[in-house]
């Protein structure tokens, strides 16, 4: 029996190849179009992830690249969420993992030479698998914008970068999740790539006040949507309905 | 049932070794970085090993890219509970077999290199065998969703003549695109010295190589 094929990706939702407003995007994109291929086992599996590849702490980057006794400086935030299909079903036992610069813009990567300071107690990445309920959580603390080299004046948003797995090579998925109410984001040329303005606010992680611990940190909710899958009519099988 | 839209994609970036290869970025953080192995020592098949550079439109070889290789093992059977069971039964990978793995260009010469087995042929849609190939995923700045593509071995004439897929590709000289060449010489062959295959990505341009929407 053919296992069930998942949803095709729209897209027209997605950011084109093709952004010239994004610079990088115009040498780095395919002219010819892509060619549509149906599922096949090669894209239906796709890497699994145990308990035991990572360890405890890796989504507390308060501490994670914290000296002893020392914290990093900046807004101190609990980012959380759920990793879900299209059928908004919950995506269990799945790898996420984020990137970000510390709370001046500043990146710990041997490339990036911003004038921004570097913070001794903050690395700037962490992984997490999601629970049985796809649920998801990091300590981090917000990250600053920062310029660079695209318009001579051109700032990101803060942002987190945001990866994650499913359970097939076919959902595999690299976005950036920004804050509420940020006026950078309507000026970035990275967000811009997206065309319908619905699929940027899917893109915003929103203020979370009932997950905020009061006199510790501020919350963040953003949930990710990972590629869906078709049910299979004739067969009485949990995944994929 | 509740429908929802898929999270849209976004660039990697350049940093994106902070979060998926820190070791690079230059940090240690984690005790241990993903995706290092594809296949370790205990894997069992020929040893190969992948040399390319993924290029650019005006033919520069881009520094920042990070590629992820998703593969069956040398019998075609995937690291996962959805993998093909042809014989009726369920197939497992040997211990030390992986089948995914990350790698990154060298930041100065946009080389990079990476080595695990030779995969076997795996079983396609309505009983067609596919022809030995590796799947690929290459992301990076200047890229807004991932792209796939797929990494054949240019000696498997029979299998790739009958590949599904590659007989997809309407331009039949676009399928040399996706073929792997052999470097060095055959009678090298041992378990021990891995095959050499070059394969180079093209995003744009004359030689484009033919990418997926899977």
């Amino acid at each position: 029996m053919t296992p069930p094929d998942y949803f095709s990706r729209d897209r027209r939702w997605h950011p084109p190849a093709f952004t010239p407003d994004y610079k990088t995007s115009v040498s780095r994109s395919p002219r010819l179009p892509l060619l549509s291929l149906e599922n096949t086992a090669s894209e239906i599996t796709g890497p699994t992830f145990a308990p035991t590849d990572i360890a405890e702490g890796d989504n507390d980057l308060l501490t994670n690249f914290a000296r002893d006794g020392g914290s990093p400086i900046g807004e101190r935030i609990l980012l959380h969420g759920r990793v879900l299909d299209e059928n908004a079903r919950p995506v269990p036992n799945t790898l996420v993992e984020i990137w970000q610069a510390n709370a001046s813009g500043r990146y710990r990567h041997k490339k990036d030479g911003y004038l921004g300071a570097l913070d001794p107690n903050f690395g700037g990445c962490g992984r997490v698998l999601t629970d049985d309920n796809g649920a998801y959580a990091f300590r981090t603390v917000k990250p600053g914008a920062y310029p660079w080299r695209n318009g001579i004046n051109d700032w990101r948003p803060a942002h987190i970068h945001v990866s994650v797995f499913g359970s097939a090579f076919a959902q595999r998925l690299i976005t950036q999740l920004y804050f509420e109410g940020d006026p950078l984001i309507a000026r970035c040329p990275i967000v811009s790539t997206i065309p319908d303005p619905v699929a940027v606010q899917q893109l915003i992680a929103r203020l979370d006040m009932n997950e905020t611990r009061p006199l510790d940190m501020i919350a963040y909710r953003f949930d990710i949507v990972l590629r869906g899958r078709r049910s299979t009519m004739f067969e009485n099988r949990m995944e994929g309905n | 049932m509740t429908s929802l839209k898929e999270t849209p994609s976004q660039t990697a970036g350049p940093y994106v070794h902070i979060g998926l290869a820190p070791g690079a970025a230059g940090f240690d953080i984690y005790e241990t970085e993903l995706g290092q192995d594809i296949a370790g020592p205990e894997a069992k098949g020929q040893r190969i090993r992948i040399e390319g550079q993924v290029l650019d439109g005006t033919g520069a070889p881009l520094k920042d890219v990070l590629l992820e290789v998703w593969q069956a093992n040398a019998k075609g059977i995937y690291a996962h509970r959805e993998t093909p069971q042809p014989e009726g039964k369920p197939q497992q990978v040997e211990a030390g077999f992986r089948g995914w793995g990350r790698v990154i260009s060298d930041f100065d010469t946009g080389d990079w290199q990476f080595e695990t087995v030779k995969p076997g042929p795996v079983h396609g849609r309505g009983g067609q065998m596919m022809a030995p190939h590796i799947n690929l995923w290459i992301v990076a700045r200047g890229i807004n969703v991932g792209l796939n593509t797929r990494l054949y071995f240019e000696e498997e004439h029979e299998a790739n003549g009958n590949d599904p897929v590659l007989k997809l590709i309407e331009q039949t000289a676009r399928r040399s695109t996706l073929l792997a060449r052999r470097q060095g010489q055959a009678d090298t062959d041992t378990a021990e010295t891995p095959l050499v295959y070059r394969f180079d990505i093209h995003l744009q341009g004359p030689d484009e190589t033919v990418f997926f929407d899977i």
